[in-house]
């Protein structure tokens, strides 16, 4: 395992320019958006009074759940001491610090006034979790900033087990710092169930997975390096469990729901007959972004098949936006229930409408766009991708 | 003195000055804000309001709408549709689903004892002054809007576009949020809310829920009062009876 050689990309072909630049249009054009939403207000977006929360946090929650759960990948190496994923440690790093960072991205510019971000970050609230986040998410940067950096220099090389187990716990917090965003409002009947940070603590696990399968498969690709059987076809079978994780935390998170009587009416909304969000509830999260990647990922004619499980992983990502389309957008439209045992016949109630508006969007993609610059950026910078993950490198023990 | 100062003392000392700075400039911030007021707000009084939906008329409500709107200044908004336009008061009209009751009410912040936009705003923007009303200091709010996730009455909007012809007790401004303050501008100089005022009949009582002589506290002893979502606990200061 000591063999491990890390070194940075070449990137000197026309393809890794213009990925770069290709990435570099969308983030323009989301901070075109951001001035142009900015400049006139809101009114220029499909978000109002009822959906005060629309596609830009679907994107940048999205990115932030998956951020923190791209880190296991390190995690499984140092706290769980598995030597299979010990040269894949830097690179899930990486991933987990740029995804954040467009998460963030996403997240500050959609502000009513990102100009006081200095508010926010010098006048905290302590009973808020968005105030906790704030310092949940800059420790992220902070902590697992160190880790890679004991993780790069040899000296401090001892100390990346501890470091990584800082950074496991950190994670962990963060997500539940995430759900909890949901978990603890009462006014709404889709939302205030604790479940909500466990669940976004497995759904992380999910989506990080996928973008780093997706990242790791598209570098060595494209580089020419050598990637094994053996690491791929573990992350695969990891990537299954991490699904069908998720859906049994959608399964009791609903059926608990519709135990209530106080719920069912929103749980009804989402299952049954909300419209679009029913569709995209079955057809987006549950079918293309649940059932589908597991058949991919487990059926006997596609597994181990590298193309299946990128696209495996592409539906995951697909699925998770949609996912997150339906709790954020979805728990937002269904009225709150004013008056219990009363109707509200006129002045508040109905499902509010939402259709998103093309700056919202571009901003989401943009977030997406940064995270992916700053990993292409990054791996070119220094030493992040191992230059062999054949095999023999990677698992001695592998029988080939 | 002859001791030296230790680190210890170093950090005791610069601490408490930190801290007595900090809440001199909280105090003027709030100072600032609360205008014309010379009495520092006490917690010994608490502001309230008892609406009598049997006793309020539908053009009453509409008159609160207008009133509150000419009051603060809102309404105007030339490019904010449908839901995004503000309505920091609104009518409902709400049907008993077992007698088939129809009451009609308005619906504004509920000024709660324990309320949930406090507690989320990241800030500290949304906050409680001692005599119970719930204000956003517009100097500190970002405009993340999780006050308005965590509402349970909808009582809050969020500024969508550019204002002009603003009232100069009510500054508002665009990417911020806003709601009722039970017209703490004239509160401060002991008047009353501009939407109690509109009313010509005794369906909206304003005052002191503390106070045992005034009528707010003496009607709400005598007569079945509800608060909207009691079952969430958040001790409003709005009640309504007749519903």
């Amino acid at each position: 395992m000591s063999n491990i050689r890390f070194e940075q990309i070449e990137g000197k072909i026309l393809g890794f320019y213009a990925l770069i630049a290709g990435l570099g249009i969308l983030v323009l054009a989301a901070l075109g958006s951001v001035y142009y939403m900015e400049h006139h207000g809101h009114f220029v977006t499909g978000m109002n009074n009822r959906i005060v929360w629309g596609m830009p946090h679907v994107f940048a929650l999205f990115l932030i759940a998956a951020a923190s759960g791209a880190l296991n990948v390190a995690s499984i190496s140092s706290v769980f001491n598995k030597k299979l994923y010990k040269p894949l440690s830097r690179l899930s790093g990486l991933v987990a610090l740029s995804l954040l960072a467009g998460g963030l991205m996403v997240l500050v510019l959609d502000l009513g006034r990102p100009d006081r971000l200095i508010v926010a970050m010098t006048e905290y609230n302590f009973k808020s979790i968005f105030a906790w986040n704030i310092i949940l998410y800059n420790g992220f940067f902070v902590v697992v900033a160190v880790y890679l950096w004991m993780m790069f220099e040899r000296r401090m090389n001892r100390f990346s087990r501890k470091a990584g187990l800082v950074a496991f716990g950190w994670r962990l917090i963060l997500t539940t710092g995430t759900g909890s965003i949901f978990g603890f409002l009462v006014a709404k009947q889709a939302y205030d169930a604790v479940i909500m940070a466990p669940m976004f603590i497995i759904m992380s696990f999910a989506f990080g997975l996928a973008f780093f399968i997706l990242i790791l498969m598209a570098s060595y690709q494209w580089t020419n390096r050598p990637l094994g059987d053996a690491v791929v076809n573990r992350l695969s079978n990891l990537l299954g469990v991490f699904v069908a994780a998720v859906m049994y935390f959608v399964a009791v998170y609903h059926l608990g729901n519709l135990y209530l009587a106080e719920n069912t009416g929103v749980e009804n909304f989402i299952l049954f007959d909300g419209g679009i969000y029913t569709k995209l509830f079955w057809y987006g999260q549950i079918i293309l972004g649940e059932l589908i990647p597991m058949a991919l990922i487990y059926h006997p004619a596609t597994k181990g098949n590298r193309s299946t499980l990128g696209l495996a992983s592409v539906l995951i990502i697909i699925g998770g936006l949609i996912q997150l389309y339906v709790i954020i957008i979805g728990g937002q439209a269904y009225p709150m229930e004013l008056f219990p045992g009363k109707e509200i016949l006129e002045g508040y109630g109905g499902v509010a409408q939402y259709s998103t508006s093309l700056p919202e969007m571009s901003l989401g993609v943009g977030g997406v766009a940064l995270a992916i610059i700053a990993v292409t950026f990054l791996v070119k910078l220094l030493a992040f991708l191992p230059e062999s993950l054949a095999d023999d490198v990677d698992d001695p023990h592998h029988k080939g | 003195m002859s001791k030296t100062l230790n680190r210890r003392d170093f950090i005791k000392t610069t601490s408490a000055t930190t801290i007595g700075v900090a809440t001199i400039a909280n105090g003027i911030t709030l100072t600032t804000f609360a205008g014309t007021n010379k009495t520092p707000v006490t917690n010994e009084k608490r502001w309230g309001m008892l609406i009598d939906t049997n006793k309020l008329s539908e053009i009453d409500i509409d008159g609160m709408v207008s009133a509150c709107k000419k009051e603060q200044g809102w309404g105007s908004e030339v490019h904010s549709t449908g839901n995004q336009k503000p309505g920091w008061i609104k009518k409902l009209k709400v049907k008993d689903k077992a007698t088939g009751k129809v009451s009609n009410l308005a619906l504004m912040c509920q000024h709660c004892e324990e309320p949930p936009c406090v507690d989320v705003c990241p800030t500290n923007a949304s906050m409680k002054r001692e005599d119970g009303i719930v204000l956003v200091d517009k100097h500190l709010c970002i405009g993340c809007r999780y006050c308005m996730m965590a509402c349970p009455y909808d009582a809050r909007s969020f500024v969508h576009e550019t204002l002009s012809n603003q009232k100069e007790h009510m500054p508002r401004g665009k990417g911020t949020v806003e709601s009722c303050t039970m017209c703490v501008h004239k509160i401060d100089k002991g008047e009353v809310p501009a939407c109690v005022t509109s009313v010509n009949s005794d369906a909206v009582i304003f005052g002191d829920l503390y106070d045992a002589s005034s009528k707010i506290n003496q009607t709400l002893k005598t007569i079945q009062s509800a608060q909207i979502r009691a079952d969430l606990n958040l001790n409003t200061g709005v009640r309504y009876s007749g519903l």
